[in-house]
């Protein structure tokens, strides 16, 4: 980890930086499940992954806090425009998990956002989302509506043009948008050296004007009131803020990916002294909030919740290929019509054809 | 007498009224605010409606895209203008990884309709990479529209269409006719629908399939055949080039049973490309001869010393016209 200042408030001991702070119990509490949860998730769908449950699979753990205490600070009414590995900040903000799972499994249905949320499906294409998230705040401030939008992206976003462009303009137009980074330090094997020659990714924000904080990112608590913060802030009408927040993912980019070819174990080990869950494990048994039967339940608890997920989420009934031609337009035109009925007629002519889904 | 509009003239009361009948519209776009935009088509608007409606944007292509899909996605119906086809460039990721499949994506969750309006083509004398004609890019990415209008009439009811549409519309206008071409256009809102094809001249011997400024140089070409020969080329301007009108297509063949495409984009892996694929699988029989396609060659629009000689003029239509239909007499 750089030297340069980061925000922190929860220290490595479990103890607090600063002693006027004061952190809510059921918050505190509500936190440590949220990660216990989005951990128990991520091991889990690895395994999936080598079980040949799921495809490919973006695991984020390590960056539980980022994700988990940026998603908390959210109101009801905000947009979230994630990336492929921001499950953990999905799940906080409402999307089902069970969708996230078919995602990874390849289906339509796990791209369609859950009722009265505002989620995007997880964007692909690095930095796409950073204009348009920009666009949906400057749309709900020209309503006059008390929405934000907060949209995530890694170190290796900055070095694209979208990720320039959406930060400037939303900086020109005062865009109710809170621009979350979570720099983990690689863009798969490319090291954030070879990223940027900034010093740092809050940094960038001066050039555009944009108020700009550097956090722990595996800190839930700095996390989360300095995205709280940051997003009154937009909402009172101040504009934009660039929160970097420096943190680790622990496993490969994806499961496709062997990290050892580009990141030394010992750095990987340095990392976990640093772990967001034993850290709020910490904090919670200093303040006598869990002991270990309490612990042991939040876990057990986890397991339950994420295994009946995934047990439904494998109970969905094998994809319809015919959705492909749905929704592409708002009516479908003749040559989609006339492509549809001719598959139709093939594949009932040749009625024994299944190809596997994974 | 009628009142009669040019496409600028056109345009601009089509975004007037889209503006003035919904708060939700609003312009995005370089120098569309107080300069009017580098073509005038939003002359006035910026007075009229201030910055909040029409907004004069950084230089910033994705971003004015991204934003506008962004705002599509949060309710409005936003108009992007790109200053030139040419400049869209920065903007194909959004356009092509985004704009285009966040319907299907989310399964209609969310609808996108935003509409991005350029200049297009060659022909008046602009400098280097002003002038290209690369519709057939976003012709081949389901989920978006494609509409190129060729007269004043076509350009003010296809524009309140594709604001009415659900659906994102790239909406490309032929510069060389912005100030050329000039017809009635009635003052009230209405629509061309989008998909349909218009028949601007019957005729029996040839169908001549084209849009944008061609149109005007296949008409041309149809006058000197029709002196000459006495060849009489009925014109289908396709207006919209997806989803295309393969209707109007089919029926005017049916008649002519022989069919030319004009455009002048390169020749190679064009629209035309598509048409002739179709209309060939769909009417072998009735044709009497190959289809033909008169296009701009397989090269980068030139400089504009020499653009006229790369587009299709209608001396270029005539000459191959003749030549085709000597070929047959042999």
């Amino acid at each position: 980890m750089e030297n340069k200042q980061l925000v922190q408030i929860l220290n490595l001991d479990g103890s607090l930086s600063n002693g006027n702070i004061v952190i809510n119990e059921k918050l505190a509490i509500e936190m440590y499940k949220l990660l216990v949860i989005n951990r128990v998730f991520d091991r889990k769908l690895v395994n999936m992954q080598r079980k040949g449950q799921i495809g490919t699979y973006a695991s984020f753990e390590g960056q539980e806090a980022s994700q988990v205490g940026s998603a908390m600070s959210l109101l009801e009414q905000d947009w979230m425009f994630p990336t492929y590995r921001d499950h953990a900040a999905m799940l906080t903000f409402g999307y089902e998990m069970v969708k996230i799972i078919w995602y990874w499994m390849g289906r339509i249905e796990g791209c369609i956002p859950p009722n009265h949320r505002n989620i995007l499906p997880p964007y692909v294409p690095i930095a796409t989302q950073i204009p348009q998230a920009t666009g949906a705040a400057w749309a709900s401030k020209y309503k006059n509506h008390d929405a934000c939008s907060l949209v995530y992206f890694g170190d290796g976003a900055t070095s694209e043009g979208d990720f320039h462009e959406g930060l400037n303009m939303a900086s020109v137009f005062k865009a109710p948008v809170v621009f979350f980074c979570q720099n983990n330090g690689y863009a798969i094997s490319v090291p954030y050296s070879r990223q940027t020659a900034s010093e740092t990714i809050a940094q960038k924000a001066i050039a555009y004007g944009m108020d700009n904080v550097r956090i722990d990112g595996n800190d839930v608590f700095a996390v989360y009131l300095t995205t709280k913060n940051a997003l009154e802030a937009a909402r009172s009408g101040k504009g934009p803020t660039l929160i970097e927040a420096v943190t680790y993912r622990y496993g490969p980019h994806t499961t496709a990916d062997d990290a050892s070819r580009y990141r030394s174990t010992e750095e990987g080990e340095a990392w976990k002294s640093r772990d967001p869950i034993l850290r709020l494990e910490a904090y919670l048994s200093r303040q006598g909030l869990l002991n270990q039967d309490e612990q042991g339940s939040v876990y057990r608890e986890a397991e339950l919740l994420v295994n009946d997920g995934i047990k439904y989420a494998l109970s969905i009934p094998k994809a319809d290929p015919n959705i492909m031609f749905e929704n592409v337009l708002s009516e479908k035109p003749w040559n989609v019509q006339e492509q549809e009925s001719n598959f139709n007629r093939f594949m009932q002519r040749s009625s024994s054809i299944e190809f596997t889904e994974g | 007498m009628q009142r009669e509009l040019n496409l600028v003239q056109a345009l601009n009361e089509a975004l007037d009224l889209l503006l003035t009948d919904d708060d939700k519209v609003l312009l995005l776009g370089q120098d569309i605010g107080k300069n009017g935009g580098v073509f005038r088509v939003t002359e006035n608007l910026f007075n009229k409606f201030g910055d909040r409606r029409v907004v004069d944007t950084p230089l910033s292509e994705a971003g004015i895209v991204g934003c506008g899909i962004g705002m599509a996605l949060n309710g409005l119906k936003p108009i992007a203008e790109i200053e030139f086809f040419g400049f869209i460039y920065p903007a194909l990721e959004q356009i092509l990884s985004h704009l285009s499949r966040l319907r299907m994506r989310t399964q209609g969750k969310y609808k996108v309709p935003l509409i991005i309006r350029a200049p297009y083509g060659a022909g008046v004398r602009a400098p280097e990479l002003h002038s290209e004609s690369i519709e057939a890019l976003l012709f081949q990415s389901p989920g978006l529209k494609v509409v190129i209008p060729s007269n004043s009439y076509d350009a003010k009811g296809l524009l309140i269409a594709a604001s009415e549409s659900e659906d994102p519309v790239i909406f490309l206008e032929p510069m060389k006719i912005y100030r050329s071409i000039r017809h009635h256009v009635p003052e009230h809102r209405y629509t061309v629908p989008l998909g349909k094809a218009n028949v601007l001249k019957e005729g029996s011997d040839i169908t001549v399939i084209s849009w944008g400024s061609m149109i005007w140089n296949v008409a041309h070409a149809a006058e000197q055949l029709e002196k000459s020969h006495g060849i009489s080329l009925e014109i289908v301007d396709l207006r919209t080039l997806y989803p295309f009108d393969i209707e109007t297509i089919q029926e005017s063949i049916r008649k002519t049973r022989r069919a030319v495409i004009v455009h002048e984009a390169p020749l190679t892996g064009g629209v035309g490309a598509e048409l002739v694929a179709v209309i060939q699988e769909r009417m072998f029989s009735e044709l009497r001869s190959p289809i033909k396609r008169i296009t701009g060659f397989d090269v980068p629009v030139p400089q504009f010393s020499i653009e006229d000689y790369y587009l299709p003029s209608a001396e270029r239509i005539v000459y191959e016209i003749e030549k085709m239909l000597v070929s047959l007499v042999r």
